[in-house]
């Protein structure tokens, strides 16, 4: 059943895509070039490939320490929502059934989904100066603690498909609870692991809420809020501006490149199964 | 006989490590979450500015001059408005997209990758680039072709800043659910659409008849979801207007922000923030009863 492809529809969808790539190509011409050219005209390739707009963008926003932040921040959340959600979700879905409590944690989780965050905005930033949670490590505790009520939306649909002939088995061989997750389930978990490494990877590194009112200390910021804080002294200097926007925008964008196919996958397996 | 009775009554038991596996993730959203939601309810009904060591109960006052305060029905009309339209706009075009995406194209897993690409960058930075866009570059345009309204930036323009903020919400926004539209696509089975065209049924009546019934959840989820979203709209309009010109483009989350930390009226924007959570479950609720009576009705 080999259908002709559809040319016409082709163009328009790659009309539709300039939408999408023209402000990208603009972010990357002005940031190469230098007031003058960018004065001469918007559009055009930039000529001179001005790079000390980079170099200059680094010494006033401090990047790298920026990006080391947010790295710092991605990395260590992700691999904490996998390890400790995972194993939430797996404890809740296999006993939902059997006892009243987790049925009463899966609604508690789920229902949380509907709570906007600015109600509990407000505490948040009394209690974190308090405790001194007003740091990444705080910022980190409390993607990994706030991520379950929707991870657990998703991983539960997930573990259901698998069959709990497995878990029987694995108890009969010995495991308990603990050992059967992490030996048997888990690593059947990987396609729906990846689903939330990707969403929460993208959550936690663009995030600028939670970071606003967490991270007074400049050391201490992420790349979306060093944009913001930077958003004044950049002034009319659009080019400066923009070299730093797209070194903030370019991790992701790289790391979007090279996993492409493997992000797309994830997400329209994880709304399938969820 | 015996035998197999205590077997079911192990497994109906639970083990302790279940509740170790459970509980503290429990306690630990109770304490940072529950607990500062109760917080948040309990500073509703006092004086407290969130700065001086002392306050005192006011009873319903906060909620009462709440109702009577216009500036912050103001940022309701808008949030809700922004979100209405935001919603709409988002789901006529991933919809559309999603069709185009999943027809027989040339280069499609390319075009699935460049119209994904909004939903992984960052919103306030997106929003940083789009600022520059609308101030500077359809200004020179508008001149260029003399339309008076456009060649001022329209982020200044009381009447139209709102407009800005829809575009940069739908430029990003409809990245992910076109994806989810596409995964909801991907369920309908081929034989319906042969069926469809031995029975003389033409490309819209069949979208009218299979397509959208079987993607119907996907619409629902779609819509709250998007709904919800644009009803906490932040990071956009931090980066495009800070809420102006004026209180213009003023959402709720941005009031509570702005007024609850530096404002001094943390227990006011406390008892403001009830008024939203009540205002978006509802909002919710009505659309998820709306939504899943036409995803019968389609049936």
């Amino acid at each position: 059943m080999k259908k002709k492809s559809n040319w016409p529809l082709t163009v328009l969808l790659g009309l539709g895509s300039i939408m999408i790539l023209l402000p990208l190509y603009m972010t990357i011409s002005i940031a190469l070039k230098n007031p003058k050219e960018l004065a001469a005209s918007l559009f055009s390739l930039p000529i001179g490939l001005h790079f000390e707009n980079f170099v200059n963008a680094i010494k006033a926003t401090n990047f790298f320490n920026a990006f080391k932040n947010s790295a710092v921040i991605t990395v260590i959340t992700v691999v904490c929502t996998i390890l400790t959600n995972s194993m939430v979700s797996y404890a809740v879905a296999r006993n939902m059934k059997k006892k009243k409590f987790f049925k009463f944690l899966y609604f508690y989780f789920i229902s949380a989904l509907f709570i906007p965050f600015p109600i509990i905005m407000l505490p948040i930033v009394k209690l974190s100066s308090q405790f001194h949670f007003n740091n990444p490590g705080g910022l980190i505790f409390l993607y990994i603690v706030y991520g379950i009520s929707f991870n657990m939306f998703i991983y539960i649909g997930y573990i259901k498909s698998i069959p709990l002939a497995l878990d029987e088995a694995a108890i009969m061989d010995g495991c308990n609870a603990w050992t059967t997750f992490w030996k048997v389930i888990f690593p059947l978990m990987a396609p729906i692991n990846a689903t939330i490494a990707i969403l929460t990877c993208l959550w936690a590194w663009n995030d600028f809420l939670l970071p606003l009112i967490l991270l007074g200390k400049p050391s201490n910021m992420t790349l979306p809020l060093v944009q913001y804080v930077f958003q004044s002294q950049f002034g009319v200097d659009y080019n400066l501006a923009f070299a730093s926007y797209l070194m903030a925008l370019l991790p992701m964008i790289v790391v979007y490149i090279v996993a492409q196919k493997w992000i797309l996958s994830g997400v329209t397996n994880g709304s399938i199964k969820g | 006989m015996e035998n197999t009775i205590i077997k079911r009554k192990k497994r109906r038991e639970i083990s302790p490590i279940i509740y170790f596996m459970t509980v503290p993730a429990f306690l630990l959203f109770f304490a940072f979450h529950t607990i500062p939601a109760i917080q948040g309810i309990f500073y509703s009904f006092t004086n407290w500015n969130g700065l001086n060591p002392t306050y005192t109960f006011v009873g319903f006052k906060n909620y009462l001059d709440l109702l009577k305060d216009a500036r912050v029905l103001d940022t309701y009309i808008f949030t809700f408005k922004f979100a209405i339209i935001a919603t709409i706009l988002v789901n006529i075009l991933s919809l559309t997209l999603a069709l185009g995406l999943n027809a027989k194209i040339k280069f499609r897993n390319f075009f699935r990758a460049v119209y994904f690409l909004p939903n992984v960058l960052s919103i306030l930075i997106v929003g940083f680039i789009f600022h520059y866009i609308f101030a500077n570059v359809v200004p020179d345009i508008g001149k260029s072709l003399s339309i008076a309204v456009l060649s001022k930036s329209i982020l200044g323009n009381k009447d139209l800043a709102w407009v800005g903020l829809v575009i940069v919400a739908v430029w990003q926004a409809s990245a992910m659910n076109t994806i989810l539209y596409i995964s909801g696509l991907q369920t309908v089975p081929g034989e319906l659409y042969e069926a469809a065209s031995i029975d003389g049924a033409n490309k819209w009546q069949s979208f009218r008849h299979i397509t959208f019934p079987v993607i119907a959840p996907f619409f629902t989820i779609n819509m709250v979801l998007a709904m919800k979203g644009f009803l906490m709209v932040f990071d956009h309009i931090m980066s495009l207007t800070g809420g102006g010109p004026g209180r213009a483009t003023e959402s709720i989350s941005i009031m509570i922000y702005s007024s609850g930390l530096a404002g001094g009226e943390f227990a006011y924007q406390a008892a403001n923030s009830v008024i939203y959570l009540i205002f978006i479950v509802t909002v919710s609720v009505v659309q998820i009863r709306i939504l899943q009576k036409r995803e019968m009705t389609f049936e």
